[in-house]
């Protein structure tokens, strides 16, 4: 790929148009995403969940499992990177020669 | 004998023909044969159909199992989807070499003795290096070539196992096993190493984002879920494997989140679902066992969706990295939308086919009272939408604006995207299509209202982390290391201190020699005679033209020495 092109693709488009990546669609989506948020734990309260082992069975048990499971892993994830993340060129020259 | 054409036999066929055939008639080919082995497929009845012998042993390389037929089955209808995706922009011999990779997935389906699965094994692995080299690039060859290392190797110690097998019990039947003994442990290991388990599974997050955009849809189905039938089949209920699928569960994810690459993040997130049918055949009950194989099912249909929408965004785009693409829902609506339906379908949401058999093997093992299991697996479906259902449409499609403005799909890429995602959600509304083939019968409610709620709160909130973990997650232009470390540099440093040690060695030793040399030459010469520089001959010790005189006084000193020692007896 041509990277003038690509600059004069980048300078066309500057003004973006996208609905989707307008600010105020976002916050839009913001509120949107919530209000399905709360709902999801609300709905708890008519449609109760029959845990396999009592404490799944909690009010919002899954939101916050499924939370702080994410909290962990990411932390975690980025805790690993530190050790294993390499540049990109770090195989280079020892698999192709 | 058996009154229809074996159903890898047809696509290997179909293979053959794609090299030889032209324009409309390859089209033809392509497009017509899994279907022809499809419809073969479903003409396999149960049991063993065809026995031939093969020195002292019955070879069986077609035997019917409900469990067989639904892999298969799925096989064939990969390699359609496959075919029709690729066939206007894959070269020949990556498609003929694809659908002989997946005949060979065919036969391991179908294989009911050790011998013809192993051989079907190795044609997978024989074609899918071929595979991996139609990426055309340094790196694909290069990659193809530690591929294609790490796949015989598995062959060899499979073979080891087999042949074990053979020997020891003098059966070479397809028949439920477990680690417990070496042959055993070989057959496992052989295996392992193909469903990408720890500790060699470097291989596929390696090679898959090498090849082409065409070949990673193809590599992304076959290998590894062979492998899962191969378990299911020889290994249901081995303890072990509840670890290493939990082990490859959360090793998928965590390498997921720190990947760049868009294909590599897709290629470790196979790692991960593998995961969860390795625990599931691990728990080995009959609920456990259909879930192993409904979610082989559903992933091979959601993964393959979603290497077709990155396939395709590195096809109009030529990159592969989070970080230079994004913004590309503007341009690729249609890429963008099959591959959020690929990426809800592989979290789980509920009406996609990745819920409808993934919680089943969630209720496999809270039915065992497996606690820990249940729990992780639940974390891990959490960390599914993170790395891959969110992950994967947000940096490639949303994020922000790259600048680039690709066309959308082409339309035999964009008419197969469209009807894997069709089977996505038809699953997901309608399971029991389904279920009415697992191997066992299956007694499970996919849709009850808690379980729905259970699984929205843990997707929604991991999306919500997601958003808010965002700065946490910036793309960097890195690698992570794995275990292929050990090899690529830490053996290859080792391998190269052997050979310029014994290169030193060979040196010294040819100093020594040619000082050696040098010396004889120099004693030869003297005693022999040379040439001068000029064509001379310089006569040497025992050449030179002696007195008379001299020879008659060495033969008279040797006579008085014969005579004084004649006399001195």
């Amino acid at each position: 790929m041509n990277p003038n092109n690509d600059r004069d693709n980048r300078m066309k488009h500057s003004g973006d148009d996208a609905w989707l990546a307008r600010p105020s669609t976002i916050r839009l989506l913001w509120q949107v995403f919530a209000v399905v948020l709360a709902l999801s734990v609300g709905v708890q309260l008519l449609f109760p969940v029959k845990g396999y082992f009592g404490l799944d069975g909690w009010l919002g048990f899954g939101a916050v499992f499924g939370f702080l499971s994410c909290l962990a892993m990411v932390l975690f994830a980025k805790l690993l990177g530190k050790f294993l993340k390499r540049p990109e060129d770090h195989y280079r020259g020892r698999d192709d020669d | 004998m058996i009154d229809f054409l074996p159903p890898a036999m047809i696509l290997l066929l179909g293979a053959l023909l794609i090299g030889p055939t032209r324009g409309a008639l390859r089209t033809a080919v392509v497009l017509v044969t899994p279907l022809l082995t499809l419809a073969a497929v479903w003409q396999v009845p149960d049991g063993v159909v065809l026995t031939l012998q093969f020195l002292q042993y019955p070879i069986e390389p077609i035997e019917g199992s409900p469990v067989r037929r639904l892999f298969a089955t799925i096989f064939a209808l990969m390699a359609f989807g496959g075919g029709l995706y690729a066939y206007r922009q894959a070269r020949w011999f990556e498609l003929a070499a694809a659908y002989a990779y997946a005949a060979g997935a065919i036969g391991v389906s179908f294989a009911g003795d050790l011998i013809s699965l192993f051989l079907f094994w190795e044609l997978m692995a024989l074609f899918s290096t071929v595979v991996v080299w139609c990426g055309g690039t340094p790196g694909a060859r290069a990659a193809g070539i530690r591929y294609a290392i790490m796949h015989l190797l598995g062959g060899v110690i499979l073979k080891v196992g087999i042949e074990g097998v053979m020997v020891h019990t003098g059966s070479i039947e397809v028949r439920p096993m477990l680690a417990d003994n070496f042959d055993h442990w070989m057959i496992l290991i052989g295996i392992l190493i193909n469903a990408a388990a720890p500790p060699l599974s470097a291989w596929l997050s390696d090679a898959y984002p090498e090849s082409s955009p065409t070949g990673s849809v193809f590599l992304s189905a076959f290998t590894t879920k062979t492998a899962v039938l191969a378990l299911i089949l020889l290994f249901p209920g081995e303890p072990l494997l509840i670890g290493i699928g939990l082990f490859m569960v959360m090793y998928g994810i965590i390498y997921a989140l720190l990947e760049n690459n868009i294909r590599r993040i897709l290629a470790f997130s196979i790692v991960n679902q593998v995961g969860f049918m390795v625990c599931a055949i691990g728990i080995g009950t009959q609920m456990a066992i259909n879930g192993a194989a409904a979610h082989a099912f559903a992933h091979i249909i959601y993964k393959a969706l979603l290497f077709m929408s990155a396939g395709a965004v590195v096809y109009r785009t030529g990159l592969n990295k989070c970080s230079e693409v994004g913004g590309l829902f503007r341009t690729m609506p249609l890429t963008a939308v099959c591959g959020i339906i690929g990426a809800l379908a592989i979290s789980g949401f509920p009406l996609t086919s990745g819920f409808t058999t993934k919680t089943m093997i969630s209720q496999a093992a809270a039915n065992e009272s497996l606690v820990w299991v249940y729990f992780l697996l639940a974390a891990a479906s959490a960390g599914v939408f993170l790395h891959a259902g969110i992950k994967f449409p947000w940096f490639v499609f949303f994020q922000r604006d790259s600048g680039l403005r690709p066309k959308d799909a082409p339309w035999n890429m964009a008419v197969a995207m469209v009807l894997f995602s069709a089977l996505c959600i038809l699953f997901g509304v309608a399971p029991q299509l389904l279920y009415d083939y697992l191997p066992y019968p299956v007694d499970y409610k996919a849709y009850t209202a808690g379980k729905v709620v259970f699984y929205l709160q843990l997707l929604l909130f991991s999306g919500l982390a997601f958003f808010l973990l965002l700065p946490l997650m910036r793309r960097t232009e890195t690698i992570s290391l794995d275990t292929d470390w050990l090899w690529r540099v830490v053996a290859f440093r080792a391998a190269r201190r052997v050979t310029t040690t014994v290169a030193r060695l060979g040196l010294a030793l040819r100093e020594l020699t040619e000082l050696l040399g040098q010396k004889v030459g120099e004693r030869g010469r003297r005693l022999f005679g040379t040439r001068s520089a000029d064509g001379r001959l310089m006569p040497g010790v025992f050449a030179r033209a002696w007195p008379i005189g001299t020879t008659a006084l060495w033969i008279a000193v040797l006579l008085t020495a014969y005579v004084f020692f004649y006399y001195l007896d």
